[in-house]
């Protein structure tokens, strides 16, 4: 299916821009009409994502975090959120729920959750180079009026 | 987002509104653990009801503080979560944790 429209933005790391990032995506796929449920879920996996650019792959330094948003006529959403951080050595163990090598309180529960809200989750890493992170979903196609 | 502190009979309320993410967290914790180290309260009652919006840093920000009531053998409450929200507390599962009351929590309830 075709790509209906598409949209990137780039951000540095700084913890402010993780509500920016999760907005810019919703506000973007609001052109499909999703229930305030889906949007939800799409911004809590954003979040996840994103915060995992700050807290892991740039932990000690600023870096730019690149999304990458398309939207297709079927109501598919694909969200590539990417890094050119330190990369993950073990994405397995990584993506296991409680699993964190961040000091302070991280849940370990990003990747859990983007694995529960999204539809599908592609993670691809590359230690010393970057992560990228796929989240897709599709969204329930609602006639357009609703009378 | 915010917090605010209501402290009575022994009960600190932390009512948290706005977006809760890891950028805000920071904040709502040392507001939180700077009046409870002090009061030590018995229970720490954390209300959701004004709460937007919430990612894993907020159970994150839930069971560091169920750590540091049990210091003085204190526990947390998790009360008015809204549906969305409840889907992530009970993804984590926090209820084993600390106590996660149903419905609203009012004037009345104590």
């Amino acid at each position: 299916m075709k790509v209906m429209n598409e949209m990137s933005v780039s951000f540095p790391s700084c913890s402010a821009n993780e509500g920016f990032a999760r907005a810019a995506v919703a506000a973007f796929v609001a052109q499909l009409d999703p229930t305030v449920d889906e949007l939800c879920d799409i911004k809590t996996a954003v979040s996840e994502a994103v915060t995992n650019c700050i807290v892991h792959a740039y932990r000690d330094t600023i870096g730019t975090v690149y999304i990458n948003c398309k939207i297709f006529a079927d109501g598919k959403v694909i969200v590539k959120v990417r890094d050119r951080g330190c990369g993950i050595p073990d994405i397995r163990q990584a993506m296991q729920p409680m699993f964190t090598t961040a000091e302070g309180e991280r849940a370990g529960l990003g990747f859990a959750v983007m694995e529960s809200f999204m539809d599908r989750l592609h993670v691809t890493s590359k230690p010393g180079r970057g992560t990228s992170v796929i989240l897709q979903k599709t969204l329930e196609r609602r006639p357009a009026s609703h009378g | 987002m915010g917090v605010r502190l209501i402290l009575k009979n022994g009960i600190l309320t932390a009512v948290l509104s706005g977006e809760i993410d890891h950028h805000s967290a920071r904040e709502i914790r040392n507001e939180i653990d700077s009046t409870a180290s002090k009061v030590k309260p018995k229970t720490l009652i954390l209300d959701f009801s004004a709460v937007q919006f919430m990612d894993s840093s907020g159970v994150g920000l839930i069971m560091g503080r169920c750590k540091l009531m049990q210091i003085w053998d204190g526990s947390v409450e998790i009360a008015n979560l809204p549906p969305k929200i409840e889907r992530i507390v009970s993804l984590a599962g926090l209820n084993q944790l600390c106590v996660v009351r149903k419905g609203n929590l009012d004037e009345s309830d104590e």
